[in-house]
């Protein structure tokens, strides 16, 4: 028997159903969340505004920045500023990766090497990546070395502790499996290792990531005269605070984007359920 | 899919974990023809296990050989390929590309790999799953995919540790005949530990008991019965009620005189 297939709609239980599906709600929550921040601004920027006191600093407002966009971008300076420091940022997470994969592996598997390296690392760990600005301008003919190199020691811990930890957590049957199916190093490696940790390195990165964004913007203060954090110090100096708040929106609508791309790469390849 | 038995031969096998531990077993001999499906039981402690391990070159023995059709066995390799109690699949991975992951290991070509999974997981009766994630697989579904996994390296010998403990008794009993149907219809050996005289029964041509500590094999019995084996067949019930009792008297006779018990 033929049965007519129903006409598509957004959902069959229709408008109120639409508003129940969870992906539409949790971006209705995080709409309206937004929605709040804006408001509150808009508020403390009116009253800013109406106050003789602050009224210099009336430009920090919702409307003032939302204007200073077009400015921004038709001069050039937003695009460059925010090229250039995902350029430094895209090079410091890159080497934190590179070094940190290998070594979470390394430290993961190797009970030695594990004993050996973990109270240097953590002691390393726990300096502030800022605080290694003064010895790095000696190492570095230029402050864009000096600051991937900031950035990368700020990301390379979380890449490498998650590398470690979910190569803990690897059931140690998988390998046993694997080698008695044939696996080489390599096999082990590519197709056991990486796959059963892709979670966790993501998720490493993720939070290398979060890390990273907050140290790049004070890095560039220091020195250059280009970047995020550039900008904001000459928008401060120059007493443009309507650019500031403009570039300090970016800077955040920039994080929160990199950081929901992770998250969806994050579920796209992990494996595991629930 | 065509796979051919070994002749399994174990000379004066020896085995101790380290050099303080007590021996597991001692001195054990054994022979098994191409083909035999041999199910090993005993109590737990009298180095059944390890003497699997050893089969499969996952453990070394401290003396002794283990030789497959005259080949010594050093270290893990697809043609001795061991099924574990619980099936350790890639939850990464789909039935297909669990199947197929020695096969890609040894680079086999696209087409040859597909071929054979086709095969494998045609005999396992998983074909409606061949694109699913084994994590959304009932457990006797992801043992068969196990099992699939193993037989698609086309073994000689394939070397099966309680693999259907973990599983609820329909499944249990459904496999047991099945991968005992598939060893004889492929013709390859099956060495298997079990705790379960059923299981032994219903899935082996030849029991063997091991008892004491260090443990050796005390007895052996031809399960010589037709096929397919049902649990409620009087043959059945009759065989299983000689192998318990052997089975009682072989373990307390070798734990009241451990010293007297030989090898055999």
């Amino acid at each position: 028997m033929n049965v007519p297939a129903k006409p598509a709609t957004i959902t069959s239980g229709g408008v109120i159903g639409f508003f129940r599906n969870p992906m539409v709600a949790r971006l209705g929550w995080a709409i309206s969340g937004l929605g709040i921040l804006a408001a509150l601004w808009l508020v403390f920027g009116y009253y800013i505004e109406q106050n003789p006191d602050t009224r210099t600093f009336s430009k920090f407002g919702l409307i003032p920045t939302l204007k200073a966009f077009p400015e921004l971008l038709e001069i050039g300076k937003l695009q460059t500023a925010v090229a250039v420091s995902m350029h430094r940022l895209s090079e410091g997470l890159l080497i934190a990766v590179i070094v940190g994969i290998p070594l979470g592996i390394l430290v993961g598997r190797k009970k030695r090497f594990r004993e050996l390296t973990n109270s240097p690392f953590q002691f390393i760990r726990m300096v502030s990546p800022l605080s290694w600005m003064p010895i790095v301008v000696y190492v570095f003919s230029e402050w864009h070395g000096s600051i991937v190199f900031l950035l990368a020691i700020a990301a390379v811990w979380p890449v490498m502790f998650s590398t470690a930890a979910g190569l803990a957590k690897v059931d140690p049957a998988w390998f046993m499996v694997a080698r008695n199916l044939g696996a080489r190093p390599m096999h082990m490696l590519t197709r056991i290792i990486i796959p059963a940790i892709t979670f966790d390195i993501l998720s490493g990165l993720r939070l290398a990531l979060g890390v990273a964004w907050i140290v790049l913007i004070p890095a560039e203060y220091l020195g250059v005269t280009t970047g995020l954090g550039y900008s904001i110090q000459d928008s401060r100096e120059t007493l443009s605070y309507d650019h500031l708040t403009a570039i300090v929106v970016t800077i955040g609508v920039i994080g929160y984007t990199l950081d929901t791309l992770l998250v969806v790469l994050i579920r796209r390849f992990s494996w595991h359920r629930g | 899919m065509s796979i051919r038995g070994t002749e399994i031969k174990i000379e004066g096998l020896t085995h101790r974990y380290n050099a303080k531990s007590p021996l597991t077993f001692n001195k054990i001999d054994l022979v098994s023809p191409p083909g035999e499906v041999l199910a090993i039981i005993g109590r737990s402690g009298c180095g059944k296990s390890t003497l699997l391990h050893i089969l499969a070159g996952v453990l070394k023995p401290t003396e002794g050989k283990a030789l497959l059709n005259g080949e010594s066995v050093e270290s893990p390799s697809p043609r001795w390929v061991m099924m574990f109690q619980a099936p350790h699949l890639f939850p990464w991975m789909t039935v297909r590309e669990n199947v197929g992951v020695g096969l890609t290991f040894a680079r086999w070509s696209k087409n040859e790999i597909k071929k054979r999974v086709d095969e494998a997981i045609e005999l396992v009766e998983l074909k409606p799953h061949v694109d699913s994630n084994v994590q959304d697989l009932s457990g006797g579904q992801q043992q068969r995919v196990a099992l699939a996994r193993s037989l698609v390296m086309e073994p000689e010998l394939l070397l099966l540790d309680e693999p259907f403990s973990a599983l609820d008794a329909f499944t249990r009993a459904s496999l047991q005949k099945d991968v005992r149907a598939i060893a004889k219809r492929l013709g390859f050996n099956i060495v298997f530990v079990t705790h379960d005289i059923d299981e032994a029964i219903i899935m082996a041509d030849r029991a063997v008991i091991m008892a004491g500590s260090p443990g050796n094999i005390v007895h052996k019995l031809d399960v010589d019965l037709p096929d397919p084996r049902e649990r409620q067949d009087p043959s059945v019930q009759e065989l299983r009620s000689r192998l318990m009792t052997t089975f009682e008297q072989a373990a307390y006779s070798k734990e009241e005189a451990p010293a007297a018990a030989s090898g055999q």
